[in-house]
């Protein structure tokens, strides 16, 4: 069988040799780092007119990751570009000639970038986090209270998962366009406006994105969302149990169609 | 040695490799011929465990592709030229191949060297011409040394001095004892490089037979006769006992023959001949015959001057009597 070792280093290889990366991964992190310290001045300054319900389960921490909405979708990309550029630049009949072992290849690669996408996502963490909190000012929070830590690096857990989730996608789907397609207006759109809808909230709450971003709330029911039946940790859990299913998915295909 | 065992692939109900089975020597250039849609690429790919068979298998030294450790030590291919990521360079698409077999990075700078490609190496792969692609691609198949090397139609979009190169390439590398098996739609290409022939149509195995004999049994020679006393000529033939067929444009063409006894022949009685003169059929000929009753995909038109007559069945060096109508000068 294949070194796994061996396969981990062509891996490394394969994903810093592209200039993809460095642009999806920067523009993760300045995005979300961006509009989360954009979001914290806003509301700094207009702290008074919030209504009471707001005010009252105001969560500073929650508000200074804002800016995940858009910056997940860049690790959408990220997650995208690593598999489907395989198939979409016929990479993947060599890389499987060199590695015929399914398995060994296409969790080598989901390990590798997966790795990389949630230190990215703990940077950005942190960093969005810290100057929220500097922008907050008097309402802002400390990464020394209650929940504020297990929040923090729930947010570049929930980084790296979004980019698993979509690593598994673009090998089910086997194309980078088409993945993107679905995944993009997916996160952007249909699960932000869903969430909103009466009706749809109770499935749409189960959504990876919904429930995977509840470990990123230190406020239960934070800013007056509507309350869900799980907890921080059992919500991440069942953002995991999609990233389960999208990555066996995508290996199933990978073993059963032909390349 | 490459074996294939009744090696089978469908594609819904269409058949694309049937039952094919054979067994790829070391130390010489087996040519895979067939007419386009024949099955080669996916017979290839299959070797490769890129595609899965729908029955029989293939034993790469007695092994599974999947059970080779680090199988480009063992087999390199080429593929298709483009099988590459376009955005990073020729170098670190190299790199990444070498580094997941665990072959010595001073391969890449290597192999670059051999194919020509070292001052492009650090060049994006997505600007490299088609030839320069070919290249990068042999490249690959020789990073880890392989003893066994596929090359599917390597001399596409090669320019004179490309095809060449990829010809002596292979000629080398076959007499360092390395198995070779190269897919060509092209016979005369295959004259050129093959010792040995594996022939198929419509995923059918054809023939399998040494290039030697192939040339011995499809080499036809025979003599182009004509006359403008036609009818007469015919009935001197048939008196003499000399077999002559009709063909296009009013000619005969008579067997086993030389032109020496045919001219004498003529002149004794008087006969006068127009043409009479040496042919022999080339090798792509035999090869579109042997192919015509499984080529794929027909054109409407008939080729100018008369297409070979479609067989019933493969024609192997059989009946002489149907032959195509435009031979080559000898």
């Amino acid at each position: 069988m294949a070194s796994v070792p061996a396969v981990l280093t062509s891996e490394w290889t394969k994903i810093r040799t592209v200039s993809s990366t460095t642009w999806t991964l920067i523009s993760a992190f300045l995005v979300t780092v961006a509009m989360g310290a954009a979001l914290c001045a806003v509301m700094n300054a207009q702290f008074g007119d919030l209504d009471e319900a707001e005010r009252l389960t105001f969560d500073p921490t929650f508000i200074s990751f804002s800016g995940m909405i858009l910056g997940q979708l860049a690790m959408v990309v990220f997650g995208v570009l690593v598999v489907g550029t395989e198939y979409s630049s016929g990479m993947i009949r060599t890389s499987l000639a060199a590695v015929p072992q399914r398995a060994t290849f296409l969790f080598s690669k989901m390990l590798v970038a997966g790795v990389l996408a949630l230190v990215v996502g703990l940077i950005t963490s942190f960093v969005t986090f810290f100057l929220g909190q500097a922008l907050l000012g008097d309402h802002g929070t400390d990464i020394g209270a209650d929940n504020v830590l297990r929040a923090v690096v729930g947010g570049g857990l929930y980084m790296g998962l979004i980019a698993v989730f979509s690593m598994g996608v673009a090998a089910m789907l086997r194309s980078s366009m088409l993945s993107l397609g679905i995944l993009m207006p997916f996160f952007f759109l249909v699960s932000q406006i869903l969430s909103a809808v009466p009706g749809a909230k109770k499935v749409a709450q189960y959504f990876p994105d919904q429930a995977g971003s509840k470990i990123m709330q230190v406020v239960p029911d934070a800013m007056n969302s509507d309350p869900a039946p799980y907890g921080p940790w059992a919500g991440l859990l069942i953002m995991l149990a999609w990233v389960a299913a999208a990555v066996i998915g995508g290996f199933l295909v990978l073993k059963k169609r032909d390349a | 040695m490459i074996e294939l065992d009744g090696l089978t692939k469908r594609f819904g109900n269409k058949v694309a490799v049937d039952q094919l089975s054979c067994v790829i020597r070391p130390g010489m250039v087996t040519g895979f011929l067939g007419p386009n849609g024949a099955g080669k690429s996916t017979t290839m790919r299959m070797m490769l465990d890129l595609d899965n068979p729908t029955s029989g298998s293939v034993r790469i030294d007695g092994k599974h592709y999947r059970e080779l450790s680090e199988p480009l030590k063992y087999i390199g291919a080429l593929l298709d030229a483009k099988a590459m990521h376009g955005g990073r360079s020729a170098y670190n698409n190299l790199l990444c191949l070498a580094q997941s077999n665990r072959i010595p990075e001073r391969r890449v700078a290597e192999v670059l060297e051999t194919v020509g490609l070292t001052a492009v190496a650090k060049k994006k792969s997505k600007g490299f011409s088609l030839g320069m692609g070919q290249r990068l691609g042999i490249a690959s198949a020789l990073l880890g040394d392989p003893e066994i090397l596929m090359f599917d139609e390597p001399v596409n979009g090669l320019d004179p001095e490309g095809i060449h190169w990829i010809r002596n390439l292979m000629k080398t590398l076959a007499s360092q004892g390395r198995t070779i098996f190269v897919s060509s739609h092209l016979m005369s290409e295959m004259a050129l490089t093959a010792d040995h022939l594996i022939v198929i149509g419509q995923g059918r195995l054809l023939a399998d037979t040494s290039m030697a004999d192939f040339i011995h049994e499809n080499s036809r020679s025979y003599v182009r006769l004509r006359s403008p006393q036609q009818e007469r000529l015919r009935d001197v033939l048939h008196q003499e006992g000399v077999v002559a067929v009709e063909a296009a444009g009013g000619t005969l063409e008579v067997d086993g023959a030389t032109t020496e006894d045919l001219g004498e022949l003529a002149a004794r009685h008087s006969i006068t001949l127009h043409e009479l003169s040496a042919q022999r059929a080339s090798l792509e000929e035999a090869f579109m015959q042997m192919t015509a009753a499984s080529v794929e995909y027909h054109a409407h038109s008939e080729p100018g001057g008369g297409a070979p007559p479609p067989p019933e069945g493969p024609q192997w060096g059989g009946d002489r009597n149907q032959r195509p109508g435009n031979g080559k000068e000898a």
